[in-house]
């Protein structure tokens, strides 16, 4: 994406006329800790998708998943489970 | 055809300020203030112009609450001076990166410690690579063509850059004189509507200011680099429609009585008028002397410059200010880095004076015109040599 950007492609100002490119810009991949959910513990209460700063939790058939092309590891999710199902877990890669 | 009238420097800006129909001022009331925007909400007040006039606790807010407005696309002005041009240096540099055509006079001062609200370029120095067009003028009708030109020149779909029009403090922006004004209806056929491609628009949203990662940066400031150096051609293309509409035409580097002369002298804003004195008194003594006096600063007009003094033996350059610890004078350096490795070029010899307020007398700068050619003929030890100083300066060496 904007690596093959060269200095004639750059719009005015550096100014973005397409709202919305975070669908194809990773916002995710600075991440250092990556939380991990026990499903044998989650009860779907979803505290962790309405706490969640970034939207980056996912509501799939009644099942909340981090998505973690947005997840930026911040931890809040951890927090404020109330089953204490979500661990932090250091990024490898 | 308008009408010959006396104005202060500073009223003549708000004059143009409130032909061009500005839409958004805003600026810090206090000092170093001048009357510029003192006028203005003095016009907003009294129904004379139709404009947003805010006035902000800071500098730095004045110039950020332009470049918000800039960003909506509405016809943005501000004026600054000395100190309040440094409070607001890290949003200048945004209006150019974003391509704002934001129109800012300064009203150059000097700089504190010792405080002091006196004039000198050393203001200006300081923000002469934030990427704005920055032009001088020396007198009250120059100012008050150059800020309309400003927004011209600016809002040209082609640049969309910031202008930066400079007036000597107190020696211009404070002195009254004679001008010429137009007719508001000749100013309105000089100036089309601002139409700023992807201004903020609920209809269309658009990001104004996003992050630059390293793999994109670079490339980000080689097109401003490389936008402002191609500005130079439309700005010499809109003074010269300036001139055609309004009957004076203004270059990136003028000249009094210099062709064919040996020595020159070049001065940069309002103390060219009392240099040209001296030229007239030394002309009429037999002497080959004659005047250069750049107007545009950045993007700077290094050819123009070369045509100006390429046949000349010496060049004596004065500066109103000084680069600590480097080669002096601002404008020597730039204009000795311009000639180097030219086959023909003269001597330079550098001088500065006319520091904090400090007068340069038409006597001063005969003065400087004697020093300036031994040091051009002879050579001299020293980078620098400076006029009207107490005491023996030496030892500026490089």
């Amino acid at each position: 994406m904007a690596k093959e950007l060269t200095w004639e492609d750059i719009s005015r100002g550096g100014i973005i006329d397409e709202p919305g490119n975070f669908k194809v810009n990773r916002t995710g991949d600075w991440r250092t800790l990556r939380p991990e959910v026990d499903r044998e513990k989650c009860n779907s209460c979803g505290l962790c998708w309405l706490h969640c700063p970034d939207g980056a939790i996912d509501v799939k058939e009644d099942k909340f998943e981090i998505n973690y092309y947005y997840c930026k590891g911040c931890g809040i999710c951890v927090k404020m489970c109330a089953k204490k199902c979500i661990t932090l877990v250091e990024e490898e890669e | 055809m308008g009408k010959r009238v006396a104005l202060e420097a500073s009223i003549a800006a708000a004059e143009a300020v409130k032909m061009v129909d500005c839409d958004f001022v805003s600026a810090y009331p206090i000092t170093p203030q001048t009357h510029i925007p003192e006028m203005i909400s003095e016009m907003v007040a009294n129904g004379e112009l139709n404009a947003a006039c805010l006035t902000v606790e800071s500098e730095h807010s004045a110039m950020s609450s332009c470049l918000g407005a800039a960003a909506t696309g509405c016809r943005t002005f501000t004026a600054t001076a000395g100190q309040g041009l440094e409070l607001m240096h890290e949003a200048v540099w945004i209006a150019s990166a974003h391509r704002y055509p934001i129109v800012m006079a300064v009203c150059n001062r000097a700089m504190s410690a010792p405080l002091s609200v006196w004039g000198d370029h050393s203001d200006v120095m300081s923000v002469r690579d934030v990427g704005w067009i920055q032009i001088f003028t020396n007198n009250a009708q120059e100012v008050f063509d150059l800020t309309v030109w400003a927004f011209r020149c600016g809002e040209d779909p082609r640049v969309l850059l910031p202008v930066m029009v400079n007036l000597d403090g107190f020696t211009l922006s404070h002195v009254t004189e004679s001008l010429l004004l137009p007719d508001e209806k000749e100013v309105k056929e000089f100036l089309p509507p601002l139409q700023l491609p992807n201004a903020l628009h609920p209809d269309k949203p658009t990001t104004h200011g996003a992050f630059g990662l390293p793999n994109i940066y670079s490339e980000m400031r080689i097109a401003q680099e490389i936008h402002l150096r191609k500005s130079k051609e439309f700005i010499i293309e809109t003074l010269n429609e300036f001139g055609d509409k309004f009957g004076r035409y203004y270059k990136p580097v003028e000249t009094y009585k210099a062709e064919g002369k040996k020595t020159l002298l070049m001065t940069m804003g309002s103390f060219s008028e009392t240099a040209k004195i001296i030229i007239d008194e030394l002309e009429a003594a037999g002497e080959s002397v004659g005047l250069v006096y750049p107007r545009l600063w950045r993007p700077f007009p290094f050819e123009e410059l070369y045509a100006a003094v390429k046949d000349a033996d010496n060049l004596i350059v004065f500066d109103r200010s000084i680069s600590y610890g480097g080669q002096g004078g601002p404008l020597a350096s730039e204009v000795k880095s311009a000639l180097y490795g030219k086959e023909k070029a003269p001597k330079v010899a550098s001088i500065v004076g006319g520091l904090g307020g400090r007068d340069v007398s038409v006597e001063q700068f005969r003065q400087i015109i004697e020093k300036g050619k031994e040091i051009a003929e002879n050579g001299s030890e020293e980078l620098y040599e400076t006029v009207g100083i107490r005491g023996t300066v030496s030892g500026i060496r490089g």
